[in-house]
């Protein structure tokens, strides 16, 4: 039964969140974590459930910001109206990408999307006339409060996961595991692999490109390095695949909930903590160290999934039970 | 013309003719045994019935409309299915679910699903490996369960590409009655077997291949009996004795 409830527990919580924390900061990055759970939900459904690994899901991000954007500076049309048309631009890469890259399998598949990122990056930088190059989009953020940015993106989230929820106990489901278990088993029973992983591409798609065009109406502000960045978006995507648990239905709001968390305790130096403690005893050598961390937080991606494809291979989630029993163990230890 | 036929059909791999202007005609709800020596070609013609590879020249018909040249998925849901001889289970899947997953290809919704998924395990008897993964079974059930897949999508003809081999003695006494109940169930079987007990024992006719050619198609004791056979499988000196 628990199970049952949990989600809607969370659900409860997350709805709760804004009117008992007021401070921005916190506001911000749970924001931020329910972006990352869209993108997650979107990178799981195409690698973690069809198999089809992509290394490039900052296309259909940076497409949907850029979609929303561009919306907003060259048509005058409110940029809410992007984050629909986020999602459908975001799929107009996609399709016609995956009719031709789903020829390819596994590995070459991987290397495709990495290339569709770098085009879509090159692109965007280039064609001045349409994106502004390098310069970037700016827009006039509708709101001062974070709080409807808060609920819009709970609402994404929300979408993400109750799409994958029915997706993955749907004959969708079924047929895109089988794609990835065998795909010659797959043909054999009249599964038309092609058509299959196209929608399940698409389907990704539309979740990445919909927090991409969120992004865009949060910070007001994007440029080809940042929504096309291959270590910030596609790679950070897989990382919350990974860490949260890889065909987990939640193990991407868990890997997205982990992964913003972690970066930001590295990149603040334990929210201020080294820094105050800096300050406080005048070592010049933590001084150094703390900046050091600071510097390095993008090394704390590298450690974190070392550590959880050692301990943890099926991520979070997926191996919840096994976590949960090892923590149980310890405590029934006797001393 | 007959249920199902193959029309002088070639496939060659580089400089290797792997199916020679092979032609053969099954009918309705017969089991149509297919031997040959190692290499002789009898997996490929599988792989060509079944669309995994294109056909170089020749075709192929089932109930008398042609289906060379169609996709491996349109074929399937003409109702054609198959097994494969290094089994190909959904591993990560249970068995439940490997058979739930090929049922969806003849029902609408997830209910009917299910229904004719539990009626197949039954048939196969894998009930006590229903909520094992795939890749957690017995070689026997494995290829029991390649047997379960293909009937789930409701096969009119059913390809089985050596699912006795590598089974022990009561095994393979399960693994004929299994396929003679299929048989029984109105499916038209097409089966390449190594195991001579077995394939003499069920097949209603037997086509002998070597080198991609057919040799001779009959009754089981004639194609035993026959000399090129028997020079197919143990050489020229036998000749004489045959």
């Amino acid at each position: 039964m628990k199970k049952h409830y949990g989600p809607f527990i969370l659900l409860g919580v997350l709805i709760a969140f804004p009117l008992v924390v007021s401070d921005s900061y916190y506001r911000h990055l749970m924001i931020l974590v329910l972006m990352w759970v869209a993108i997650g939900s979107g990178w799981n459904l195409i690698a973690g459930y069809t198999g089809q690994v992509s290394f490039g899901d900052a296309a259909f991000f940076g497409t949907g910001a850029y979609a929303a954007g561009l919306l907003t500076v060259k048509l005058g049309v409110s940029s809410w109206w992007g984050l629909g048309l986020g999602g459908l631009m975001a799929i107009a890469v996609a399709f016609p990408f995956g009719w031709v890259c789903f020829r390819l399998r596994g590995a070459y598949f991987a290397l495709a999307t990495l290339a569709l990122n770098e085009v879509m990056r090159h692109i965007a930088t280039i064609w001045e006339s349409l994106t502004g190059g390098m310069v970037g989009v700016l827009i006039t953020p509708s709101f001062v409060s974070k709080v409807p940015y808060y609920y819009i993106a709970l609402a994404i989230a929300a979408l993400s996961i109750t799409t994958i929820h029915t997706v993955v106990n749907s004959r969708w489901g079924y047929y895109f595991i089988s794609i990835r278990e065998d795909q010659d088993t797959a043909e054999s029973i009249g599964i038309n692999t092609h058509y299959y992983k196209m929608i399940s591409l698409c389907l990704a798609a539309f979740l990445t490109g919909l927090a991409g065009s969120l992004y865009m109406n949060y910070m007001g502000f994007i440029d080809p390095q940042v929504v096309f960045s291959l270590h910030d978006i596609s790679i950070m995507a897989i990382l919350v695949g990974i860490v949260g648990g890889v065909s987990t239905v939640y193990g991407p709001a868990m890997g997205a909930f982990i992964m913003v968390a972690v970066s930001e305790v590295f990149r603040t130096g334990g929210f201020g903590l080294l820094d105050s403690v800096a300050k406080a005893t005048g070592q010049p050598w933590i001084i150094i160290v703390t900046n050091y961390i600071k510097e390095a937080h993008v090394l704390s991606f590298g450690l974190l999934v070392i550590i959880v494809i050692l301990f943890l291979p099926n991520g979070v989630v997926g191996d919840w039970e096994k976590l949960k029993r090892s923590i149980l163990s310890r405590r029934t230890i006797p001393t | 013309m007959a249920y199902f036929e193959v029309n002088n059909v070639f496939k060659r791999f580089g400089g290797v003719a792997a199916v020679n202007g092979l032609t053969l005609h099954v009918e309705q709800g017969q089991i149509f045994g297919l031997i040959g020596p190692n290499g002789s070609g009898k997996t490929t013609i599988f792989n060509l019935i079944n669309g995994y590879f294109p056909v170089d020249k020749g075709a192929i018909f089932f109930e008398g409309k042609q289906i060379s040249g169609l996709k491996t998925h349109q074929i399937s849901r003409r109702g054609i299915g198959r097994t494969f001889q290094i089994v190909k289970p959904l591993k990560r899947m249970t068995t439940f679910e490997n058979i739930l997953t090929s049922a969806f290809l003849r029902t609408a919704t997830r209910r009917e699903a299910e229904d004719l998924a539990e009626e197949t395990i039954d048939f196969c008897g894998l009930n006590p490996h229903r909520e094992k993964l795939a890749q957690a079974l017995p070689i026997a059930s494995r290829k029991r369960l390649e047997i379960a897949r293909a009937l789930a999508t409701k096969p009119k003809l059913l390809l089985l590409d050596e699912t006795a081999a590598g089974l022990n003695p009561s095994e393979l006494e399960e693994a004929v009655t299994l396929i003679k109940k299929v048989r029984d169930s109105g499916v038209t079987v097409i089966i390449v077997e190594h195991i001579m007990k077995v394939i003499m024992t069920i097949s209603d006719r037997i086509l002998a291949v070597n080198m991609g050619r057919a040799i001779v198609e009959g009754s089981p004791t004639e194609v035993a009996s026959h000399p090129d056979v028997i020079s197919a499988y143990l050489g020229e000196d036998y000749r004489a004795q045959g």
